[in-house]
């Protein structure tokens, strides 16, 4: 597991139906690029986060595969449209085979 | 003439040099490029990136992309050592078939945006990005 990573998420607790939210979510990860070499000059492997998710109910609202070029810290935003109370599943799979999850719940009314 | 071996090793190596650099760099982004579309024609459409024109940063460069109507839409930096980027999948429960982040430029470049709309269709945009510090570790 790398070490130091955290996630954070900053989505609504509530919502009209069918309203379009914006997410916005950030974890800390330092996303080495393979490409960069240590002071003996070996390089140092690539150890990123490649895939970010996020679901509501069960629904897929986006699904990102990243690569090194990603920056360090990976951000993303993105619109998702909420049809009935429930749970943002938000989840990021790093190359060493952990799994990072969050999860916001949100209501309709 | 006598050309020496030591010749003909300097004209040989000088010679694949300049054909396979450009070339190399080129024919990856385009085999990246069809390995998305499967050879597929790529039209223009309503598909923008939201881009700095100048990024201060290489290492953090916001980015947008936004393509409606969209189901999958990749990102690639064809000036970066390795160019792709991200690709964003957007499912039925997504707002806009839109995304934000930041990423790494080496170096100032047209970033590519292609995106795979609903009927099967391809469209692509590029912005081009000057990048004053480069963000790939070199």
């Amino acid at each position: 597991m790398a070490s130091g990573v955290k996630p954070r998420v900053k989505a609504p607790k509530s919502a009209s139906a069918g309203e379009v939210v914006t997410l916005k979510t950030l974890i800390s990860h330092k996303m080495e690029t393979g490409l960069r070499k240590d002071g003996d000059g070996n390089v140092i492997p690539r150890s990123i986060i490649n895939r970010f998710t996020c679901e509501l109910n069960g629904n897929m609202v986006v699904d990102v595969t990243m690569e090194p070029a990603i920056s360090v810290n990976p951000y993303f935003e993105f619109k998702a449209k909420v049809d009935a109370t429930g749970e943002f599943k938000f989840t990021w799979y790093d190359d060493d085979g952990s799994v990072y999850e969050a999860a916001s719940p949100v209501t309709v009314g | 003439m006598k050309i020496t071996r030591r010749d003909a090793v300097a004209m040989g190596i000088g010679a694949t040099a300049m054909a396979v650099l450009p070339m190399r760099a080129m024919a990856a982004i385009d085999e990246l490029v069809n390995d998305f579309t499967g050879g597929a024609d790529i039209g223009t459409g309503d598909i923008s990136l939201d881009a700095p024109e100048i990024a201060e940063n290489g290492n953090t460069v916001p980015i947008g992309v936004s393509a409606p109507g969209a189901e999958e839409v990749i990102l690639f930096a064809p000036g970066n050592p390795t160019p792709p980027v991200a690709t964003f999948k957007f499912g039925p429960a997504a707002g806009e078939q839109a995304a934000s982040t930041r990423i790494r430029l080496a170096k100032t470049q047209d970033v590519l945006a292609i995106a795979r709309m609903a009927d099967g269709s391809f469209i692509q945009t590029t912005a081009t990005v000057k990048v004053t510090i480069g963000g790939c570790g070199g």
